[in-house]
């Protein structure tokens, strides 16, 4: 049991490193839907809410499971949408000075 | 049986799906692939949550498919109405929304676990359960209380109680207790209500005294903590795509908050405890009272419409002010009149212009404003020498000289603009209030400055006609 929340540690500790690395090199325009679309990806919790949701056996979980699925989906659909809203503008733009 | 094969495969969907949201996060980093980049985040959701349906522990579909239907409709509903000035205000309620599923998903598990272990919950998962109720409850109700702000339903400017830090650091401090408490000594499901509470309480807290100038940096860090959140959760349940991703977004987050208190010359510490500017706010500053007796240039439209139709090289400086006026339509038409006229129009984008970093660039977006015509700080600042006017609108800090020539000065140090290197500057701001920061700007005295007072929607309008009557 131990030895399975230390690789979970780990798992963390390198994520967020490459998170770090990852993120230093993003220029300022891009900030804002940086943000949103990890906003969005922060939604992953979704699939903790699937599970919790799809076991749990007693009233009070389920409606507490139930809530989680709704927030989280709302989190990743509509973090997607709109990032890909902005991000598409600024597609556009580009096409038109060229 | 066929389920045992497929849930076997659930590792496999989950190391596919991080990898998918690495490059995803990779390619969002530069605008050519910034839009596939999230694409294969979302592809990288797809397969994770669809992976994770496989679960041989799933008893029922239909609660699990009616709340994703659900939150779908929502979710798109909000995405495709949303105002793009309205963002900020989305991304918080989103995080929230995040935050909030997080320690639900806590919650639900410790009554779980704490029913059939009766009370003897193994340390690692209690500990992952605390973390997670309670990052995640704050991130909920900071992030209602960041909404309601920028949505303007809660005052924007800083609200503080008396005693206001103590009260923060005492329930702070009760919170760790409480956790370790629970963890290490003994379950008591009473005392995890009033952790539940607290954390709620401290959320709110922490983001009420913010006044609205702040909150870029609130929203940054709420980000990051619902993404730690998601991360504790996946402790929770010992689910490794969680915790991955969690792990990333929270990287993110962090990140981002340091680029933008670096930038506003704040620092986190300062701006949850509010010791330096905390009772000044945008909005309530009376105008001419840090004034004295200097004098300023006030000028007529048709003047400053008269300069900007003949001068060679103009450079736009948006701020707080044009994003909270809408005006960047406005200021696209003043721009579309005078290419016509030939004149070279730029536009100079402080890291922190706007709401958040980089909203500037999409609202400008939104105006239909090229990006190839947005020039970061670095890449601009050179340009002001040899440039003919340059036109604030709405910002003010972010263009004090003080910043770069006075080493008394509070925000000595902040990277700044350098409009006052312009041959020519039109200010066009509503008065000549301080801006956050508190503190007077220079640059409004200066004697090539000319100011045009009045709400930024309005003074560009009038600058449009003024400019097609020429």
């Amino acid at each position: 049991m131990e030895s399975t929340a230390l690789i979970y540690i780990y798992f963390f500790i390198l994520a967020a490193f490459i998170g770090f690395e990852l993120i230093n090199k993003i220029p300022p325009t891009l900030h804002t839907p940086l943000m949103s679309g990890a906003n969005a990806i922060s939604g992953i919790t979704l699939v903790g809410a699937l599970l919790v949701l799809g076991q749990s056996n007693s009233q009070l979980g389920q409606y507490l499971g139930l809530a989680a699925v709704i927030l989280a989906t709302i989190n990743v659909v509509g973090g997607f949408m709109v990032t890909d809203r902005m991000l598409q503008m600024f597609k556009d733009r580009k096409q038109d000075r060229n | 049986m066929l389920d045992i094969n497929l849930e076997s495969t659930i590792p496999f969907f989950y190391i596919l799906s991080t990898i998918f949201f690495i490059l995803g996060i990779k390619f969002l980093g530069s605008p050519k692939t910034a839009r596939k980049g999230n694409l294969y985040a979302a592809t990288a959701m797809f397969i994770a949550v669809t992976a994770t349906l496989t679960n041989n522990g799933i008893l029922s579909y239909q609660l699990i498919i009616s709340g994703i239907l659900v939150g779908t409709v929502l979710g798109s509903i909000l995405a495709k109405t949303v105002k793009m000035t309205a963002m900020p205000q989305l991304v918080a309620a989103f995080n929230g929304f995040g935050g909030g599923a997080s320690s639900f998903i806590a919650i639900s598990e410790y009554l779980r676990i704490e029913n059939a272990t009766s009370g003897n919950i193994p340390i690692e998962i209690s500990a992952s359960i605390m973390l997670s109720t309670f990052i995640g409850m704050i991130t909920f109700s900071g992030s209602l209380i960041a909404f309601g702000k920028l949505q303007e339903i809660i005052p924007s400017r800083s609200l503080r109680l008396p005693l206001q830090n103590l009260i923060t650091s005492l329930i702070m401090i009760s919170i760790l207790i409480i956790s370790i408490y629970l963890t290490g000594f003994e379950q008591s499901p009473n005392l995890y209500l009033i952790l539940i509470g607290i954390s709620l309480l401290l959320g709110i807290l922490l983001v009420t005294p913010i006044g609205g100038a702040d909150m870029p940096v609130v929203i940054s860090l709420l980000n990051s903590y619902s993404g730690l959140a998601a991360a504790a959760a996946g402790f929770v349940i010992g689910n490794t795509i969680l915790i991955v991703a969690g792990a990333l977004v929270g990287a993110a987050g962090i990140i981002l908050t340091q680029i933008m208190t670096k930038a506003m010359h704040r620092n986190i510490f300062n701006v949850i405890f509010g010791t330096f500017g905390a009772n000044q706010s945008t909005k309530s500053s009376l105008p001419g009272t840090d004034a004295e007796e200097r004098t300023v240039n006030e000028g007529e439209v048709e003047d400053i419409a008269m300069m900007l139709a003949y001068a060679k090289s103009i450079i736009f400086i948006p701020g707080y002010g044009l994003a909270v006026a809408q005006a960047q339509h406005q200021i696209r038409e003043i721009a579309d009149l005078l290419e016509e006229r030939g004149v070279e129009i730029k536009y100079a984008i402080h890291p922190v212009a706007g709401r958040m970093p980089g909203h500037m660039n999409v609202l400008l977006a939104e105006a239909d404003i090229p990006y190839t015509k947005l020039y970061d700080l670095d890449d601009i600042n050179d340009s002001f020498p040899t440039t003919d006017v340059a036109v604030v609108i709405g910002a003010n800090d972010v263009t004090n000289p003080a910043a770069r020539d006075e080493p008394s000065s509070p925000i000595y140090g902040m990277p700044i603009l350098d409009v006052d290197k312009a041959r020519n500057v039109i200010v066009i701001k509503r008065s000549l209030s301080p801006g956050f920061a508190g503190i007077d700007n220079d640059l409004f005295y200066a004697s090539n400055t000319t100011m045009l007072f009045g709400d930024a929607k309005a003074a560009a309008s009038e600058i449009v006609t003024a400019i097609q009557e020429i």
